[in-house]
């Protein structure tokens, strides 16, 4: 059978409206996820190169807990393993205000905050280990030479790998859809099942979503020169993947 | 804690869903190890491609690699979902679809390993190479493949790694893969937690056992780096 193109069901009836809705939910579980990423990996990132074992081992444990197993697992573990143990007055209140979101956030946050670590600890032991000791020696504690010395200039090396981690955090949203979280390729489900238009419908989320990466890639390559430690341009490209 | 809905459901999950003996046409290895060595070959080349001097050939296979780096592996299995049956004229079973998605994918960031891999080779090798007498293309082959293909193993390793993780995708589309014959089990039993973390840790087991096996060829192949 021959395929006929309609590309009018995108901005006649609801098909526009649902990609709008689907785009800001993407954006919105995106940024806040990024968030969530970025504390965790700078945390655990920070402390898998502390001089105290133990804090090294509890963040390699998280590390290589979270990032062995596919998302799409953590996904149903945070929406169908983990409310079942929370009391029955804070389950009551997340089903009530879209479980689906938070649990699909709590999933994406800490599947890439084990992600980021390892960004940021590669960063951070690109820095030679006399910047800490003369550091130190200045008489800073530890925790203010991470603070002051060592994590200002570990973010500003990692940016290329750091975009690159976020590219994946946004495109990695869609599998919320997994568990019903209307965001961009849900909604462009959505259409297909609606208007039986698949490729129409296919085509505008994925050029939604290449604006999108390609956006975030133009906006980081501007904040990239804009922070580059004076020197060493062209040296930020550490620890790929 | 209900431990004995794991054992109930050993064989099926573990047979069925991550080897892929059984009732379906599913499991996890039977759809990742043909998309790694499909999505290899088709790599090798995108990645020539990317490194070609004709502007013909260099420009397709970039755009090739940026766009499915750019859009969600989602989005992809559920472009071939539904365009296959579109261009071959019927519905194939959602193991072939979710292999070519798989391979499709795939090539692109294998792609990027092939031409890191070939980058990684001193240019004194060509040079040698075609002082000798070979052709750009038999110097491709005979001298700098076999020495790109050494270097690209522990990022071959790793890609494997993530492709594996990321065959859990198939599930949407009805693939009985670990992810879903777990689901499946489930639906009977409404053991999430027991369930969820049971595959989680089947794939933690295989994925942090090959990233150790990665690390450890890296340090082999390149001791001063590590």
């Amino acid at each position: 059978m021959p395929y006929k193109f309609d590309w009018t069901v995108l901005w006649t009836g609801q098909a526009g409206g649902w990609l709008l809705d689907g785009l800001i939910t993407t954006i919105e579980i995106s940024f806040l996820a990024w968030w969530l990423a970025v504390v965790l990996g700078i945390g655990s990132g920070a402390l898998r190169t502390a001089p105290v074992a133990p804090l090294r081992w509890a963040a390699a444990s998280y590390v290589e807990f979270f990032r062995n197993v596919p998302l799409l697992v953590w996904m149903f573990f945070w929406y169908f393993a983990v409310p079942p143990l929370l009391p029955d007055a804070v389950r009551e209140w997340l089903f009530d205000h879209g479980a689906e979101f938070w649990a699909a956030l709590c999933a994406l946050g800490v599947y890439h905050g084990a992600r980021f670590s390892e960004v940021i600890r590669a960063g951070i032991q690109a820095i030679p280990k006399t910047q800490f000791e003369a550091a130190v020696s200045t008489g800073l504690t530890v925790t203010q030479a991470y603070r002051l010395i060592i994590l200002p200039i570990a973010l500003r090396l990692i940016i290329p790998p750091a975009t690159n981690e976020s590219l994946n955090l946004l495109k990695n949203s869609s599998v919320a859809l997994t568990i019903g979280v209307a965001e961009l390729t849900f909604q462009t489900r959505q259409i297909e099942t609606y208007t039986a238009k698949a490729f129409e419908a296919l085509a505008a989320g994925t050029v939604i979503y290449l604006l999108l990466c390609l956006t975030i890639a133009t906006l980081m390559t501007w904040v990239e020169r804009r922070f580059a430690i004076p020197g060493m341009i062209g040296q930020g490209a550490v620890g790929e993947n | 804690m209900e431990l004995r809905v794991i054992a109930d459901n050993f064989a099926f999950l573990i047979l069925q869903g991550f080897f892929g003996f059984g009732a379906f046409a599913g499991g996890t290895l039977r759809l990742a190890v043909p998309a790694i060595v499909f999505g290899l070959l088709l790599g090798i080349f995108i990645g020539l491609g990317r490194l070609a001097r004709s502007r013909w050939i260099r420009v397709p296979t970039t755009i090739y690699v940026e766009f499915f780096r750019g859009v969600p592996l989602v989005m992809v299995i559920f472009w071939f979902w539904f365009i296959i049956p579109v261009l071959v004229g019927k519905s194939l079973p959602e193991y072939s679809v979710a292999l070519t998605a798989f391979v499709v994918f795939e090539a692109a960031y294998l792609g990027e390993i092939v031409r890191a891999g070939i980058q990684s080779v001193p240019r004194g090798q060509v040079e040698a190479a075609t002082a000798t007498g070979l052709t750009r293309a038999q110097a491709m082959r005979h001298v700098i493949l076999p020495q790109a293909f050494r270097n690209m193993i522990p990022a071959l390793v790793t890609q494997f790694i993530v492709l594996l993780k990321d065959t859990s995708l198939a599930s949407i589309i009805g693939y009985v893969d670990l992810t879903k014959a777990a689901q499946i089990v489930n639906n009977r039993e409404i053991r999430p937690f027991e369930l969820y973390l049971f595959i989680a840790a089947v794939y933690w087991a295989c994925s942090y056992g090959m990233s150790r096996y990665a690390h450890a060829l890296e340090r082999r192949l390149n001791p001063q780096a590590a």
